[in-house]
């Protein structure tokens, strides 16, 4: 059961990707993990782990054919049940400007976050663009440590808030 | 004492209703200190009702002054029949459950509640909650009315985009 595979599908969006996709590895035998699904600039995009026995091309390539997707396949490592609660919750907001991804997340990454999700899109119009993008990581270290090492960054102009997550279990 | 099995989902019992305590005797008082031990015994639980062990009664413990960050609070609370009579704002935060494990998603909560409640051994209570005290009372009560949080979770993901879809835990009753 521990034989998972991570396919990636990629194509233009349209109704019914998801069913078409799922009812061909059900009929073949595929069980599924872990998913996510996204649209992202107008395209469908998913992830999804699934195990079974032999190859999953000859299942899916026609299904993907047809649906105008590409696909790729990957042998992974790893397993379900491996869940990291994240503790530390980052979010930045402010004027689209080249970098800010790669400014924030490597500085948080020298710090000592280690990021589970992250999301970013663009809002506004596009004479105004705004940048937006959310972050869920878990670090050892405290979170003012974080703070502070987006501090240069916000002094820039870069709305950066990190803080702390309190995950209730009950 | 003993520590109880905790009931996992997609257990049945976890969707029912439970019933309002009656009889504060000595076996309740000893169901109590065992919900107790199996609320320490998980994995940082603040809190754990009682039908989460299988026993249909509105009965929850919530503890919520051991946090990494303190918060506001009332100390350790054994809530018999509790009952919350007043909502005001709403925010967003992570939650799991003992009885759902290796899964955690944001859920909207109320942020300050008023509520009203027996002790163990029935004499009337009453608080005011906020923040994360007042979310952990509201899934516990969510329990007791065979409601789970994945069952409310609308984001697993940013918490940005705040999205008003809190119902009343009641509307769970049948
Ligand atoms: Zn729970």
């Amino acid at each position: 059961m521990n034989n998972w595979k991570m396919l990636t599908l990629v194509g233009k969006d349209r109704p019914g990707i998801v069913a078409r996709v799922t009812d061909a590895l059900y009929q073949n035998g595929w069980n599924l993990g872990e998913a996510s699904m996204l649209r992202l600039g107008g395209n469908f995009t998913i992830m999804l782990m699934v195990s079974g026995a032999g190859e999953v091309e000859p299942t899916l390539q026609p299904v993907a054919q047809e649906l105008g997707l590409r696909l790729h396949v990957d042998p992974i490592e790893g397993d379900l049940h491996s869940h990291v609660v994240p503790n530390i919750q980052v979010r930045v907001v402010g004027a689209d400007r080249a970098g800010i991804v790669a400014q924030v997340t490597g500085q948080l990454a020298e710090a000592g976050l280690n990021i589970l999700e992250l999301e970013s899109d663009v809002a506004g119009s596009a004479e105004t663009p705004i940048y937006i993008m959310g972050i869920h990581g878990y670090a050892d270290v405290p979170v003012e440590d974080l703070q502070q090492a987006v501090s240069d960054l916000v002094d820039q102009g870069i709305d950066v808030t990190v803080s702390g997550i309190e995950t209730l279990i009950g | 004492m003993t520590v109880l099995e905790i009931l996992k989902a997609p257990d049945e019992r976890l969707k029912q209703f439970s019933e309002e305590v009656e009889i504060f005797d000595d076996e309740l008082q000893g169901f109590i200190d065992d919900l107790e031990e199996t609320r320490q015994a998980g994995p940082g639980a603040v809190g754990i009702a009682a039908p989460q062990v299988g026993r249909l009664q509105r009965v929850i413990i919530v503890d919520v002054s051991n946090t990494k960050k303190p918060v506001p609070n009332h100390g350790y609370m054994v809530l018999i029949n509790p009952e919350i009579t007043e909502w005001n704002g709403f925010e967003m935060g992570r939650e799991g459950c003992l009885s759902i494990p290796d899964y955690t998603g944001n859920v909207i909560r109320a942020t300050d509640i008023k509520l009203k409640a027996q002790d163990r051994f029935g004499n009337p209570l009453e608080y005011e909650m906020e923040g994360f005290e007042a979310r952990a009372i509201q899934h516990e009560l969510d329990h007791l009315d065979g409601m789970l949080f994945i069952d409310r979770v609308v984001s697993r993901r940013t918490d940005l985009f705040q999205r008003k879809v809190y119902k009343k835990g009641a509307s769970a009753k049948k």
